[in-house]
C-alpha cells in the first residue's frame, strides 16, 4: 500500500505548501482578474443554478475516490470549486450588489487560485461521480470543467497538462504522433502483419480516429481496428488531418484549443463523407466529440459518433459482427466517460454477453463505479502521481474482490493508469482491451 | 398597535412583500441567463422527462450511497417533514391561513403537534452538531448555513414555548412567535433556504442532460 503526503494547502508558512504551475509573465491581480472574468463570462441559466443550489451537505465527499482514500476534506468535490462559488457570488449572481456593497465575498486572489490548481486538476477525473450522489442534482463535474476554462485564462495550468495540450494544438498530437509518425506506424503494421490501413479515402461509411495514447502504448491496436471493421465489411478511412481524437485542449481548460482540436475530426469526417465516425477506446476523446463537439461547432454534426464498443455493439444489433466464444473469466473497468458521464454502459456488456466471457462484476460496477483516478488529464501531472496510486487504491480492491482472473476496459486512458498502477504496486493483474478480445474472437 | 397586532399585521405583511419580491428577483436573476443550447444528438430521450424524473428520483439516495449517506438522510427528511407537518397540520396554523386565503384543511391533535416539534428540534441539533463535527461539513460551512439554522429551529422552539405558555404571557409568547416567522421570511430568498425552489432547477438541469446522453436518472 502506498503512502500519501497531503500537501498542506492553505497553510503558507509550511514548508511542504503546494506550488503551483504558472503559464506567461501576467501579474497576480491580472491572473485573479482574467480567471474570474472568464469564469463569469461561462456562467448561464444551468451553472448559476448549480452555484445558487449547493446547500454545503458535503454529501459529494462520499463519492470522491480522493476523499475516500486520503480522508482529507479538502478533496470534497464541491470545495473544489470554492473560488468559483466565491466569483459567481460576488460578481454573477442575482445578490451580487449586495455582496459587493456589503463585502461578504470578497475577492478571489491568485494565490488562492493557485492553491486551487492541485483541487481542480491534480485531484479530480471528472468522473462525475459526485454528480450521482449530490441531493439537489448539481452536475459537479461539469463545473470543473467550467473552472478549468478560467485557469487556464489565468495561466494557471499544470505545466505537464499544459504541454500536452500546446503540443496537440501546434503538433497535431499530444504526444508527437504526427502525420509522419502515423504513416510510419501504417506502414509497419502493413509490412509486420499484412494489414492494410486505408488513408484519406472519400465516399466512406465510416472514418476511425485514434489516440496517441493507444498508439505508443498499445501498438497492436490500429490493426485490430482494422481487423474488426473489415470483419464488419464498412468502407473506411482515416484521416492524415484528422486523426487525433484526444483532446488535452478540454482536459487544460482551453475551449479555443479544445473547438480547433473537435473541428480537425468535423472537417476530415465532412471531408471524406463518412456516416460514422468511430471514436478510438479512450474516454475524454469519446465525451468530446460525442457530447462537445457540436456545441463548439454551433450545430449538429453531420455524422454519428460512436465509441469503439458503441460501434462494435451497433454491429451485433445489424449483423455485420459475428463472434466467436471467449471462455475467460473478466471483470470490466467501466471507464467513467464512456459509462457514467457518456451513457454507453451497456455496449461492452453487450459484446461480453455476446462473446460468452465469464464474466464479474465488482462490487460497484456499471454507472456507479469507481474511477480508475487516471482520468481527466491526471496521469498526465507527474506530482500527482503519489495521490493517483492512493486512489487507485479502491480499484484495486473492487477488481480483487469481483474474483475474475482478468480485467479489461475499453479506455486507453485508464488501461495506461491500471497498468502503471499495477507496476507500482507490483500488482498480478494487467488491464486488456475489450477491442483487442473482439479482434481475436472474430467469427 | 400592541406588539401582537404588529406582529399580525404590519410585519407579516412587511416580511411577505420582501419574502414575495425576494424570491422572484433571485429566481428571475437566474432564469433570464442564457440556456445552453443542445447540438449533440441525443440518444432519444425526453429531457423534460428526465428532468421531471430527476426531480424524483434524487429525493431518494441511490442504494450504493445508503450506507454512507443514511445519517444525513435520516436527520435531513426528519427535520424537513416534522418542520412542514407542524407548520401545515397545528390546527392554530390551518385557522390563521384560512383568514387569509379562506383554505382550510382538517389538522392534526395539539399532542402529536407537540411531539413532533420536539423531534424535528432534536434532528436539527443534529443537523447542527453534525455540521460542527464533519470536517467536511464545517470546513464548507459558512455564516449563511449557521443563521439559516437558526432562522430555521427558531420559530419551531417558539412555537412550543406559545403551546408550553412559559416562560412570558400567551400574547407575547405568540408576537415573538410570529415575528420569528416574519423573520424567517425574510431571511429566506437571501440564504440557502432558497434551495426550496433550486433544487428542482438543479435536479431538472441535471436529469435532462443525463435523460439525453442516456445516462440512467436516479
Amino acid at each position: 500500500m502506498s503512502t500519501y503526503h497531503v500537501p498542506h494547502l492553505f497553510d503558507t508558512e509550511h514548508t511542504d505548501a503546494f506550488k503551483a504551475d504558472r503559464q506567461g509573465d501576467l501579474t497576480d491581480q491580472e491572473r485573479a482578474d482574467r480567471a474570474l472574468i472568464n469564469f463569469v463570462k461561462d456562467v448561464d441559466f444551468t451553472t448559476a443554478t448549480y452555484l445558487e443550489g449547493c446547500i454545503h451537505c458535503g454529501l459529494c465527499a462520499e463519492a470522491c475516490h480522493f476523499h475516500e482514500m486520503t480522508g482529507n476534506p479538502i478533496y470534497t468535490p464541491i470545495w473544489k470549486l470554492e473560488p468559483f462559488k466565491q466569483a459567481y457570488k460576488r460578481e454573477a449572481s442575482p445578490l451580487s450588489f449586495v455582496y459587493k456593497a456589503l463585502n461578504l465575498k470578497r475577492k478571489v486572489t491568485a494565490s488562492e487560485l493557485e492553491q486551487w490548481q492541485h483541487l481542480i486538476y491534480d485531484s479530480c477525473t471528472i468522473c462525475g461521480r459526485c454528480s450521482m450522489i449530490c441531493p439537489m442534482g448539481i452536475d459537479i463535474a461539469s463545473l470543473i470543467l467550467k473552472a478549468r476554462h478560467a485557469m487556464y485564462h489565468a495561466g494557471l495550468v499544470p505545466e505537464d497538462l499544459w504541454e500536452m495540450a500546446r503540443k496537440q494544438e501546434q503538433e497535431g498530437s499530444p504526444m508527437g504522433v504526427t502525420a509522419e509518425k502515423l504513416n510510419e506506424i501504417i506502414a509497419s503494421i502493413k509490412s509486420t502483419q499484412g494489414i492494410e490501413i486505408p488513408v484519406d479515402q472519400n465516399g466512406v461509411d465510416v472514418m476511425v480516429t485514434v489516440s496517441s495514447t493507444e498508439l505508443l502504448n498499445y501498438p497492436d491496436t490500429l490493426a485490430d481496428i482494422a481487423r474488426v471493421i473489415e470483419h464488419m465489411g464498412y468502407s473506411w478511412t482515416l484521416s492524415s488531418t484528422g486523426y487525433e481524437a484526444s483532446n488535452y485542449g478540454m482536459l487544460a481548460g482551453n475551449e479555443d484549443w479544445q473547438r480547433n482540436m473537435s473541428m480537425k475530426l468535423i472537417e476530415a469526417a465532412i471531408a471524406c463523407q463518412a456516416n460514422i465516425v468511430v471514436v478510438p477506446e479512450c474516454g475524454h476523446a469519446y465525451g468530446a466529440l460525442r457530447w462537445e463537439a457540436a456545441e463548439l461547432y454551433g450545430k449538429p454534426l453531420p455524422f454519428r459518433v460512436l465509441h469503439m464498443a458503441e460501434f462494435m455493439a451497433d454491429g451485433l444489433d445489424n449483423g455485420r459482427l459475428k463472434l466467436g466464444t471467449a471462455s475467460e473469466s473478466i471483470t470490466f473497468h467501466d471507464p467513467c466517460q464512456v459509462s457514467r458521464r457518456g451513457g454507453a454502459t451497456q455496449a461492452p456488456r453487450k459484446l461480453m454477453s455476446a462473446l460468452g466471457v465469464d464474466l464479474h462484476e465488482m462490487p460497484v460496477s456499471g454507472d456507479m463505479n469507481w474511477c480508475c483516478g487516471g482520468g481527466g488529464g491526471v496521469y498526465s501531472i507527474d506530482r500527482a502521481q503519489d495521490l493517483r496510486y492512493k486512489a487507485f487504491e479502491i480499484k484495486m480492491e473492487q477488481v480483487q474482490d469481483s474474483g475474475a482472473e482478468k480485467l479489461y476496459t475499453s479506455c486507453s486512458d485508464c488501461r495506461m493508469n491500471l497498468d502503471d498502477c499495477s507496476e507500482h504496486f507490483d500488482w498480478d493483474k494487467q488491464a486488456n482491451s475489450l477491442l483487442g478480445l473482439v479482434a481475436v474472437n472474430l467469427a | 398597535m400592541d406588539l401582537l397586532q404588529f406582529a399580525k399585521g404590519p410585519a407579516l405583511e412587511i416580511a411577505f412583500a420582501i419574502f414575495a419580491f425576494g424570491i422572484a428577483y433571485r429566481l428571475f436573476g437566474v432564469v433570464v441567463l442564457n440556456w445552453p443550447r443542445n447540438y449533440s444528438e441525443s440518444r432519444g430521450n425526453s429531457s423534460l422527462v428526465g428532468a421531471l424524473k430527476m426531480m424524483a428520483l434524487r429525493s431518494w439516495p441511490h442504494k450504493e450511497f445508503l450506507p454512507r449517506t443514511w445519517y444525513s438522510e435520516v436527520i435531513g427528511y426528519t427535520f424537513h417533514i416534522g418542520f412542514f407537518v407542524v407548520f401545515l397540520l397545528f390546527v392554530p396554523h390551518i385557522v390563521f391561513i384560512e383568514t387569509i386565503t379562506g383554505l382550510s384543511w382538517p389538522g392534526l391533535p395539539g399532542w402529536a403537534i407537540y411531539y413532533i416539534s420536539l423531534i424535528t428540534v432534536l434532528a436539527l441539533l443534529a443537523v447542527l452538531v453534525r455540521r460542527l463535527n464533519n470536517p467536511v461539513i464545517r470546513m464548507l460551512s459558512n455564516f449563511d448555513d449557521y443563521f439559516s439554522w437558526f432562522m430555521t429551529i427558531s420559530p419551531v422552539i417558539t412555537g412550543l414555548m406559545v403551546t408550553a405558555h412559559m416562560p412570558l404571557p400567551y400574547e407575547t409568547l405568540l408576537a415573538i412567535h410570529i415575528l420569528n416567522v416574519a423573520l424567517l421570511m425574510i431571511w429566506f430568498p437571501f440564504g440557502k433556504i432558497m434551495h426550496a425552489f433550486f433544487i428542482w432547477s438543479c435536479r431538472g438541469a441535471t436529469g435532462a442532460s443525463f435523460a439525453r446522453k442516456g445516462v440512467p436518472v436516479q
